[in-house]
C-alpha cells in the first residue's frame, strides 16, 4: 500500500476528484488532442496565446487519475506563464517522472508537480503523467494535430 | 500432466469421470505458482492470452531440442519427423473443431490473421461496390478493420447488427439487415469485451437462407465451449492459439473446402505452389496453397499438444467448471458498492467486465497489480462496444479453468481496496 500511496498522493486523488480548468476555453487560439491508445484514455487541451504568453488554458476528457491530475495541475502551473517557460517545466516534469529513484528534484523548479514523482516506481503510468504535457506541446506548436503517447 | 493422465486413465476404464480438481490442473500450469509485487499471482486476463500447461511448454522445447527441421521440404530423417508432427496438430485440430478433413484447417499467426486472410481472398472476390457486409456492434477491431478495408476498396457497405444494454446480439435487427445485396456475415462466437455467447447456429442459418456465406470469430470461444463446425455450419471459423493455451504466433482458419478451393491465394511464396517459371505459376492443393513460407513450426506443433491437453481434461467439464465460477465471480464483484457490470447477456462466458463509480480502469489496473492480480483495463481492442455503453475504458476480469473461488476472493478485496483509496 505504500508504493500506492506514492503514486496516488492526496493532491493527486483532490484533482483528479474536482479537477481545475475542466472546461472547453471561449478565445482559444491553440488546441490539440492526445491519446493513450493503451488506456483509452483522450484528452483535449485548450490554449490562449498571447505574445508567447499562455493567457488562459484548459482540458477536457476522460482519463485515469494520473492523467487527469496531471492535465489539471499542468494547467494551474502554467496560466500566466510563457510557452517558452510551459517547455521548459515540461521538460522538467519528463525528466522527474522517468528518472532513476536516487535523483532528486529541487522543490523550487517542480513546485506542487513533486507530487508526480511516485509515477517513475510505475513505468506503465508515465504516458498518463505525460499525456497532458504532450498535447499542451502540440497546441504551441500550432499543429492541431492529434498526439499519441505511444 | 499427472492430472490429465489420472482423469483419462478414470475415462478408460470406463468407470465416472473424476471430479474436476483445480489444484491439481494448476499444478499443469508452472507460472501460476509464481509472486508478484510480494503476493501469489492472481491471473484474470486470459481473454487476453492464456497461460500454458507444462506439456505445450515441453513440446516446444522438444521441438527445438531433437526435433527441428523445416516441413513439407526435407527428404531427410527430421524433415519427415517434423512434416509428420505438424500434420499430426492439424489433424488434432480438424477433430477438434469436427472439420471433415485436414484439408479445411489452415495455419496462420492467429485469429486477426484469419479473418485477414478470408477478407483478402474470399471477400475480394466475392464482394463489389454496392454490395452488403454485416458484422455486429461488439466486434473486435480485428473483425471490424478488415471488413472496412474491404468496403473501401471494393465500394461495398458495411452493416452493423446493434446490441441491447445487456450486450445481446439483436436477431430481429440481424433479420432485418440481411437481404438480397447481403454478400458476407463476420459475427464473434464470444465477445472479449462482454463475454456474449453468440447464437451462432441460428446466425448462420439466417444467413444461409439467404445464400449468404458466415466467418465466426472463435478467439474466445475456442478455449471454453465444444466448437463443432459442422453442427454450426459456418463457413469459416477462426481462432488462436494462444488464448487456448497454446504457444502465441500460431492460429487457424477452418474454411469449407469448398470455399478454400475456389479462394485465391492470400500470401504468395515457397511452400504454396507446385511449379514456378516466369511465365506461370501453378498454385498447391489446400491448405498448403494458403501456407505461403516456412511456417511457426514449433508454434503448431505446441497448439497440437494444446489440443491433447484440453481433450484429456474435457471441454465439456472445463465449461462446466467454468460456468460455475463464472456466476460466482459475478455474484461477488457486483456486490461491491460503486460497481456496475458491463455485459450482463443470459448466455455469458467466462468474463466479467466492470467499471466502478469515480474510478477509472487503468486506476483499478494498477492497484490490483500491487496485490498480484493481473486484469485488463482500457478498450480491448472494441472500442465500439465501449461506445455503446458510454463508458471510455472498463476493467476486465477474464477466468479460465485454472482460476479457483480464493482468487475470485482476492480480486473482490482488491476492488475494495481501489473503493478505499479513492473513497
Amino acid at each position: 500500500m505504500s508504493d500506492l500511496r506514492e503514486l496516488y498522493q492526496e493532491v493527486i486523488l483532490d484533482h483528479n476528484r474536482r479537477p481545475r480548468n475542466f472546461q472547453k476555453l471561449d478565445g482559444a487560439n491553440r488546441t490539440a488532442e492526445g491519446y493513450n491508445p493503451l488506456c483509452g484514455d483522450q484528452i483535449t487541451v485548450y490554449v490562449r496565446l498571447e505574445d508567447g504568453v499562455i493567457k488562459d488554458i484548459s482540458f477536457q476528457g476522460s482519463g485515469c487519475a494520473i492523467s487527469k491530475a496531471s492535465a489539471s495541475m499542468m494547467t494551474a502551473s502554467l496560466k500566466g506563464k510563457t510557452a517558452a517557460a510551459g517547455d521548459a517545466l515540461f521538460e522538467t516534469f519528463h525528466k522527474m517522472v522517468t528518472a532513476d529513484l536516487s535523483v532528486t528534484f529541487d522543490p523550487l523548479e517542480v513546485g506542487k508537480l513533486a507530487a508526480f514523482s511516485g509515477v517513475r516506481e510505475f513505468p506503465v503510468r508515465v504516458k498518463c503523467a505525460t499525456l497532458p504535457w504532450h498535447t499542451l506541446h502540440a497546441a504551441l506548436e500550432g499543429k492541431g494535430q492529434t498526439v499519441s503517447s505511444e | 500432466m499427472k492430472a490429465v493422465n489420472q482423469v483419462a486413465a478414470a475415462d478408460t476404464l470406463g468407470g465416472p469421470r473424476v471430479a474436476f480438481n483445480v489444484e491439481r490442473i494448476r499444478e499443469d500450469f508452472p507460472i501460476l505458482k509464481q509472486q508478484v509485487h510480494g503476493k501469489p499471482l492472481v491471473y484474470l486476463d486470459s481473454a487476453a492470452t492464456s497461460q500454458k500447461p507444462k506439456v505445450v511448454i515441453d513440446t516446444v522445447t522438444q521441438y527445438y531440442l531433437a526435433e527441428n527441421s523445416n516441413v513439407h521440404r526435407g527428404i531427410h530423417f527430421l524433415s519427415e519427423q517434423a512434416t509428420r508432427a505438424f500434420e499430426d496438430s492439424r489433424a488434432k485440430v480438424a477433430r477438434f473443431l469436427n472439420a471433415s478433413t485436414d484439408q479445411e484447417i489452415v495455419f496462420v499467426r492467429g485469429a486477426t490473421e484469419g479473418i485477414n486472410l478470408v477478407a483478402q481472398s474470399f471477400g475480394r472476390m466475392r464482394v463489389k461496390a454496392g454490395d452488403e457486409i454485416i458484422i455486429s456492434a461488439m466486434e473486435h477491431h480485428s473483425n471490424i478493420v478488415p471488413w472496412q478495408i474491404l468496403c473501401q476498396e471494393t465500394g461495398a457497405v458495411l452493416r452493423v447488427v446493434p446490441i441491447n444494454d445487456h450486450g445481446e446480439f439483436l436477431v430481429d435487427e440481424y433479420a432485418k439487415l440481411l437481404n438480397a445485396k447481403t454478400r458476407l456475415v463476420s459475427v464473434v462466437h464470444v465477445s472479449n469485451a462482454l463475454g456474449t455467447i453468440n447464437p451462432v447456429k441460428r446466425i448462420v442459418e439466417m444467413a444461409h437462407s439467404r445464400g449468404v456465406p458466415v466467418l465466426i470469430d472463435g478467439a474466445q470461444a475456442a478455449p471454453h465451449l465444444t466448437v463443432d463446425v459442422r453442427q454450426l455450419d459456418c463457413d469459416f471459423y477462426v481462432f488462436s492459439g494462444h488464448k487456448a493455451f497454446g504457444p502465441t504466433g500460431v492460429g487457424v482458419v477452418y474454411g469449407k473446402a469448398h470455399h478454400l478451393e475456389a479462394m485465391p491465394p492470400y500470401q504468395v511464396g515457397g511452400d504454396m505452389i507446385l511449379s514456378v517459371t516466369f511465365e506461370k505459376t501453378l498454385y498447391n492443393v489446400i491448405p498448403f496453397k494458403f501456407e505461403a513460407g516456412t511456417p511457426h513450426i514449433a508454434g503448431v506443433i505446441g497448439l497440437g499438444a494444446a489440443i491433447d491437453y484440453l481433450d484429456g481434461v474435457g471441454l465439456d467439464r472445463i465449461a462446466a467448471y467454468e460456468s460455475g465460477l463464472l456466476a460466482y465471480a459475478t455474484e461477488a464483484v457486483s456486490a461491491v458498492p460503486g460497481v456496475r457490470l458491463i455485459g450482463t447477456a443470459k448466455e455469458k462466458a467466462s468474463i466479467v467486465t466492470f467499471v466502478l463509480e469515480g474510478v477509472h480502469a487503468h486506476d483499478i489496473g494498477t492497484i490490483l497489480d500491487q496485490e498480484g492480480i493481473a486484469i485488463r483495463t482500457g478498450h480491448h481492442c472494441a472500442q465500439p462496444v465501449l461506445q455503446r455503453f458510454g463508458v471510455p475504458a472498463t476493467a476486465r476480469a477474464s477466468l479460465a479453468f485454472y482460476n479457483t473461488r480464493g482468487e475470485i476472493d482476492a480480486l473482490v478485496r482488491g476492488i475494495r481496496k481501489v473503493t478505499e483509496l479513492f473513497g
